[in-house]
């Protein structure tokens, strides 16, 4: 390349980069911050809104719930997705608006002939009271028990209805994504895990060999996360401080309407508005 | 373009700041005591939580060095086969594909790992959880491969044709040369590449995250899952709050600090080494 055509790159490139940041300031921006879980379903509708809403950019990070809560209240963020309920001192500070609920549910290998534990039987599993397939109808077999790295709203949901704190949990391997999970338990046919029941059965449904465990008598489904009797559920929740933009409050306004339960169900979470 | 430099090597300081500042609290608070007399890491636990790192740097090291024991034995034997023994066309393609390999991102190593490494090891040990310090090892090895083989493969080519004339002279054999004269000769370049092999290793996170299985223990065996630093560092800090996070960052710290140590260390080393010899 001459010098002369490299320095006409290069300005076409300095000019491209300033058209682009020009175009930048002049639309509103919204950032999201927060829960892994939610974050892609709010990429998809924002793509959605966006093309509808020329002039609006919605930005999506994720980062786990905490990272969501803390940021809306710092002003890091206009919104913060969590996947939980908020605790008393942040609900004193911050509203959340239920966008869909979720469940969290055990997974097992598909070759596992286990399909349903109890509270109790998960309770002496995760705590190794426990540690062979076969106390519950399964092969002769140690249990790989994977939980999840600490922080991780799943991780929360999951002890909270065990009753268990986590230095009591004796696990096998500690994993962060609910992917990573899933890939645990495909790699070793005797692990049991826990992930969001959407991303279970979405990779079950495309030939991923896992199985959703029933937990509780009721089977792990989107329908009995709907209909409030399976046990292991949280909200999936946008919050906001009191000093939320018009652009986010409009964009709010389209996540807690009924314009996105398409999007919430393609993601196999469950609707709630 | 000094500026340019002045601005990579400014870089390093400015994290190096970043990380201390955001320790701070943590140092402050005089919390580096059980940071490394804890035995356990429970930073969640409302009951009872504990932050020992000794688990976890014990973790970063074996794995790190374990990768580095598996990695040198076929990246030599590869470097002498380039070197004296492969026909230049098979010489140059694979060496490509050595090149090839360090463009392979990291987690694609990982899922790798968590795929076939796993699965195989879950056989050779049945009961275990594969996951592993063993399963983190192998995958660290195939990742640094390329660049022992290829510095390895530097310093052999420094050596001075004249020392392969005279030992030919004296009838040595090919294999005697390589032995006695070529590697002795070499030494300091190997060397060199093993020490940048150890610091990429030890700063791998994405890879040995999801194939060590980031139970933070000092393992028994090389089947019982392990926890390095960086995976601590990557599964924690997205999570974390407040006294927790400032204890991550310590943890950060240490893990510059050692890397820090092996830079100096290769400085150093070339600095004394003979120039003829030095290879990379």
């Amino acid at each position: 390349m001459s010098k002369l055509q490299f320095l006409r790159n290069l300005a076409a490139l300095v000019s491209l980069t300033v058209a682009s940041c020009g175009k930048k300031e002049t639309g509103a921006v919204v950032v999201l911050t927060g829960s892994s879980t939610i974050a892609p379903v709010i990429s998809d509708v924002a793509k959605r809104y966006e093309a509808a809403n020329p002039g609006v950019r919605i930005e999506v990070q994720s980062g786990g719930s905490s990272r969501g809560i803390a940021d809306a209240l710092s002003g890091t963020a206009d919104l913060g997705m969590a996947s939980r309920a908020l605790s008393a001192d942040e609900a004193a500070k911050l509203t959340a608006h239920r966008i869909a609920a979720d469940g969290v549910c055990v997974v097992v290998h598909r070759d596992n002939p286990v399909s349903e534990l109890s509270r109790e039987q998960l309770i002496s599993i995760y705590t190794k009271k426990a540690t062979n397939w076969k106390d519950f109808g399964g092969p002769d077999a140690t249990i790989v028990v994977a939980n999840k790295a600490e922080g991780r709203s799943t991780l929360e949901v999951f002890l909270h209805y065990l009753g268990l704190d986590n230095a009591d949990v004796k696990a096998d391997v500690v994993v962060g994504e609910n992917l990573h999970v899933i890939n645990s338990v495909v790699a070793n046919p005797n692990t049991i895990g826990y992930v969001s029941i959407g991303t279970a059965a979405s990779e079950a449904k495309g030939g991923t060999p896992i199985k959703l465990v029933s937990t509780g008598g009721v089977a792990a489904t989107t329908e009995n996360v709907a209909n409030g009797t399976f046990p292991i559920t949280r909200p999936l929740n946008i919050v906001e401080d009191a000093l939320t933009s018009p652009a986010a409050k409009a964009f709010l306004d389209h996540l807690t309407s009924p314009a996105i339960n398409d999007i919430i169900q393609k993601h196999f979470f469950v609707p709630v508005n | 373009m000094g500026l340019l430099a002045l601005v990579a090597g400014g870089m390093v300081l400015l994290i190096i700041g970043y990380l201390l500042t955001n320790a701070w609290p943590a140092i402050q608070a005089g919390r580096l005591g059980g940071f490394f007399t804890d035995t356990k890491w429970q930073p969640g636990s409302q009951r009872d939580p504990r932050f020992g790192v000794v688990s976890m740097l014990t973790a970063s090291f074996l794995v790190t060095f374990l990768a580095v024991a598996l990695a040198l034995p076929v990246g030599l034997a590869c470097a002498i086969f380039h070197r004296f023994y492969a026909p230049p066309v098979l010489e140059r393609w694979n060496r490509r594909m050595l090149e090839l390999l360090i463009g392979v991102p990291a987690v694609v190593f990982g899922f790798w790992g968590l795929m076939v490494v796993v699965p195989l090891l879950i056989r050779l040990a049945p009961g275990t959880p594969g996951q592993s310090l063993l399963a983190g090892s192998i995958v660290l090895g195939f990742m640094i491969l390329p660049i022992i083989t290829l510095t390895s493969q530097a310093a052999l080519q420094a050596v001075p044709a004249a020392q392969l004339q005279a030992a030919a002279g004296l009838g040595m054999g090919r294999a005697r040369t390589i032995w006695c004269v070529v590697l002795p000769a070499a030494k300091g370049g190997i060397g060199t590449g093993v020490l940048l092999a150890l610091a990429r290793a030890i700063g791998e996170t994405m890879a040995v995250v999801l194939v060590c299985g980031n139970i933070p223990q000092i393992p028994k065996s090389l089947f019982d899952p392990v926890r390095p630093i960086t995976s601590t560092i990557a599964l924690e800090m997205g999570y974390a709050t407040a006294s927790h996070k400032a204890l991550l960052f310590c943890a950060g710290l240490i893990l510059v600090l050692c890397t820090a140590l092996l830079v100096g260390w290769i400085s150093f080393r070339r600095a004394d080494s003979d120039p003829g010899t030095g290879g990379a």
